[in-house]
């Protein structure tokens, strides 16, 4: 597939490997922001290619793991209502919730289904008017155009039962507090490209200076995250912390104005709770006041019950990269992906999940 | 109080329900078949834990074998539910290097099902036997209230003789040994998955579902050193190899790269973020060869219709431990290891 | 986050909020929105997250990845000298 393959081309990944050894000269902590990107460096190895001084921690870029427990409640709350098609992406599904999941949900009788788009839900609010459809809006940035356009369609087409389970998330805020809390290792990071395709990275740059941290915009093939990892390197090693676009192809300084527009009519900027991490100011979007409408919470009248992450699960110190997953006491014992204590271990691309199968592979390689 | 997050162990047994995770072909469903059928059905034959089990009558050896069907929808592209039924249960015999003979199958219908449906369906299982040189001997029907099933529910069961001298399970697996596939990966899976509500793919992928017999008989016609045969249904590639590895005590180590795959396939698996490996397939086998046998078994493979596009993916290694691994394109290696339950769609 | 995947814009239909496009990926098509890609014309390549195009795949820097090596001086010498083997796209020995 053009735009994929090419990307993956394993001469100039040797190429890419060759010059970041050669660029290193002492220890350095990266993170990456984006669980795509976590995904791709576990599916291709790309940590097991990197000389040993470079640390590379995977921070709370899964929007699923940091989505607080109260939503996920909820969500399972509206899944149990009869007349309720609760509709998610896929991966949101096995996230536990103080009770159960949203899988559990399903078995339990909830009308719970998977799409591709909340568009695809928009389309079922219109092939079922005798239901309420309801889309689980979780994501970063990138994901919320999306929901946005489909409760903007909603509107013009006079659909009365479609809402939204807002939960989105914003990916500076969260940096930020990483940033600015004492225990704090990261010394660059790779900015997550899907992420700055919308938004463009202006936002990062007060960031950099304000730091004195790198940041590199990068895409998710084997040879885009080499590329950022070595671009962040060198701003390292010459003692920079400029913002730079490895993602080129997709990401311009202003993002996309259109979907910006789009967000900007739909949602405002509110506190969120992250799971894990706790409230961070300004650091969510919610339904703007003309939007109500669509809200879920308000149309099925549920109330905000903020809960503690309770429980031996730590993942908040494994999303700030203070703790290692290894060195969590419950890891791989009493926390595996078949019975998850937290979403990091949930998700393919919680950062958990993916230091369990990277042991799993020390056993059988 | 009901309400506190249970500390070490989130998902009790007590009050559990069955999921649709524990009919995935992944972790899951092996732990429903360790806890609840094994050990009340503890025959040496479910201990080989093989598509079917082999009984001696001292004499000729008979395979006998059951599978249910729920597929929805109960048409999709390249098959159906009847098609199907006989398919996977002819394969589950030909796995054990048995010669189909006889189906036996129960139909649970839904009040309300339309019998032209039912009519297209019977008509396909009979042209599918044909095919596959079976004849369906016995059979049931009931009836299940309206909304208590979707449409059409099948089990197939089989029973086959064993040709003289085969005797393939994953105990004869070794190291060095060759790992062929009969062809490309994830075309039952993504076709159905394509028709599905929701995620609304333009394709014109159609399910593999074929009878795998005839490959395994010019297999067997031709003498060749097949230590195993699985073939690959839920869970895909990654779980037959998984259960074989941890059954053989081996490592299995594939070549990314030589694994085949569809445009078709790597485009919806590419767009939803799925796995091919994991993907289910309806009318493929894996085949673990000994070495020297490996280039005569390929080429006879691809030779034949069934196995047109066969391809030899990986060996068998002796590993400190017991698992798969997959080289990369990138010359790393990283674990295959079985999902927990069905394969869901992402979005990160 | 974001599982974004580039395809082929085949078709485009609709306007303003409506406007959708038909986008092949691999061997599977799916329609896709392109209210927030006004300026995605059919044979662009767009990246797709969720349902929604979000951007326009630009070919010229698609090539500097293969180019970035040498540009920063960073490249390996002995690939340099040496011409290699395989696939290189772009600039590069």
């Amino acid at each position: 597939m053009k735009y994929l393959d090419e990307y993956r081309d394993p001469e100039t990944a040797r190429r890419y490997v060759q010059a970041i050894r050669r660029c290193v000269t002492r220890p350095w902590t990266l993170m990456e922001v984006c669980g795509g990107q976590t995904h791709a460096i576990v599916r291709y190895g790309l940590d097991r290619l990197l000389p040993e001084e470079v640390t590379l921690l995977h921070g709370p870029g899964c929007p699923v793991c940091v989505t607080p427990i109260e939503r996920i409640d909820q969500a399972v709350h509206l899944a149990g209502l009869p007349e309720v098609i609760l509709c998610s992406f896929g991966d949101m599904l096995r996230v536990p919730g103080s009770v159960r999941d949203l899988l559990e949900a399903r078995a339990a009788g909830g009308d719970v289904r998977v799409v591709y788009s909340p568009l695809d839900a928009l389309a079922l609010a219109r092939r079922h008017p005798d239901r309420q459809v309801v889309f689980f809006a979780v994501g970063f940035e990138t994901t919320a155009p999306a929901n946005a356009l489909a409760v903007a369609m909603a509107r013009r087409q006079g659909l009365e039962n479609f809402s939204l389970l807002v939960s989105h998330v914003l990916v500076p805020p969260a940096i930020e507090a990483l940033l600015s809390s004492p225990r704090n290792r990261v010394q660059g990071f790779l900015a997550a490209g899907h992420v700055c395709t919308i938004t463009g990275y202006r936002e990062y740059e007060p960031l950099a200076r304000r730091y004195r941290v790198p940041f590199v915009v990068t895409g998710f093939e084997p040879l885009d995250l080499l590329q950022g990892i070595l671009m962040c390197l060198h701003q390292l090693e010459e003692g920079r912390s400029e913002v730079e676009n490895q993602y080129s192809r997709s990401v311009s300084a202003e993002g996309n104005p259109q979907a910006r527009r789009l967000l900007d009519e739909v949602f405002e900027v509110v506190p969120r709770r992250w799971r894990g991490l706790g409230e961070i100011p300004a650091s969510g979007l919610d339904l703007r006041a003309g939007w109500r409408e669509f809200d879920a919470t308000s149309r099925f009248g549920l109330v905000d019950h903020p809960r503690k992450d309770v429980g031996e699960c730590r993942a908040g110190e494994v999303l700030a990269g203070v703790l290692s997953p290894v060195d969590c006491p419950a890891f791989g014992v009493r926390c595996t992906p078949e019975s998850p204590l937290g979403a990091p271990m949930v998700s393919g691309e919680g950062a958990c999940a993916a230091y369990y199968r990277y042991r799993r592979l020390e056993e059988v390689t | 109080m009901r309400l506190d997050f249970s500390l070490n162990c989130p998902r009790p047994l007590e009050g559990e329900r069955v999921r649709l995770a524990h009919g995935g072909g992944g972790r899951a469903m092996q732990g429903l078949l360790e806890k609840v059928f094994f050990p009340a059905f503890p025959s040496p034959a479910t201990g080989l834990r093989h598509d079917a089990s082999v009984l001696d009558f001292s004499g000729p050896r008979l395979a006998f074998t059951t599978d249910s069907y729920v597929v929805r929808p109960y048409f999709f592209p390249g098959g159906d539910i009847g098609s199907l039924a006989v398919h996977g249960t002819v394969n589950d015999l030909a796995m054990a290097g048995a010669r189909p003979l006889y189906l036996s199958c129960g139909f649970i219908l839904e009040e309300g099902l339309p019998l032209e449906d039912l009519h297209r369906i019977v008509d396909s299982m009979a042209r599918a036997a044909d095919q596959a040189g079976v004849a369906v001997v016995t059979g049931d029907t009931k009836v299940v209230d309206r909304g208590k099933g979707d449409g059409i529910y099948l089990n197939t069961a089989g029973v086959g003789l064993v040709e003289p001298g085969v005797c393939w399970h994953p105990g004869q697996v070794q190291p060095r040994d060759a790992v062929l596939v009969s062809g490309d990966l994830g075309r039952h899976g993504m076709a159905i998955m394509a028709c599905r509500e929701g995620l609304e793919l333009e394709t014109r992928l159609e399910s593999d579902s074929a009878p795998l017999w005839g490959l395994v008989e010019a297999l067997i016609r031709e003498g060749l050193a097949v230590r195993c045969l699985r073939d690959l249904t839920r869970g895909g590639l990654t779980s037959a190899l998984v259960e074989i590895a941890e059954a053989a005590g081996v490592r299995i180590t594939l070549e990314e790269g030589a694994v085949p795959v569809s445009d078709e396939v790597r485009g919806a698996c590419e767009l939803l973020g799925l796995d091919p490996f994991a993907v289910a397939n309806e009318g493929r086998l894996v085949a673990f060869v000994a070495p020297e046998d490996a280039s005569r078994a390929l080429r006879l493979m691809q030779e034949h219709p069934m196995g047109q596009g066969a391809a030899r993916i990986g060996q068998v290694e002796s590993g400190p431990a017991s698992g798969v691994a997959v080289r990369t394109c990138l010359g790393t290696l990283r674990p295959l290891d079985m999902l927990s339950g069905e394969q869901l769609p992402r979005i990160c | 986050m974001c599982l974004a995947v580039p395809g082929q814009l085949l078709e485009i239909r609709g306007e303003d909020l409506e406007r959708s496009g038909r986008v092949r990926f691999g061997g599977v098509v799916r329609e896709v929105s392109l209210a927030c890609l006004p300026e995605a014309r059919v044979d662009d390549y767009v990246l797709v997250h969720a349902g929604m195009a979000i951007s326009r795949l630009d070919a010229d820097e698609a090539e500097q990845v293969f180019r970035f090596l040498e540009e920063i001086g960073l490249a390996d010498p002995e690939v340099e000298a040496a011409p290699i083997g395989g696939q290189t796209r772009g600039g590069g020995a």
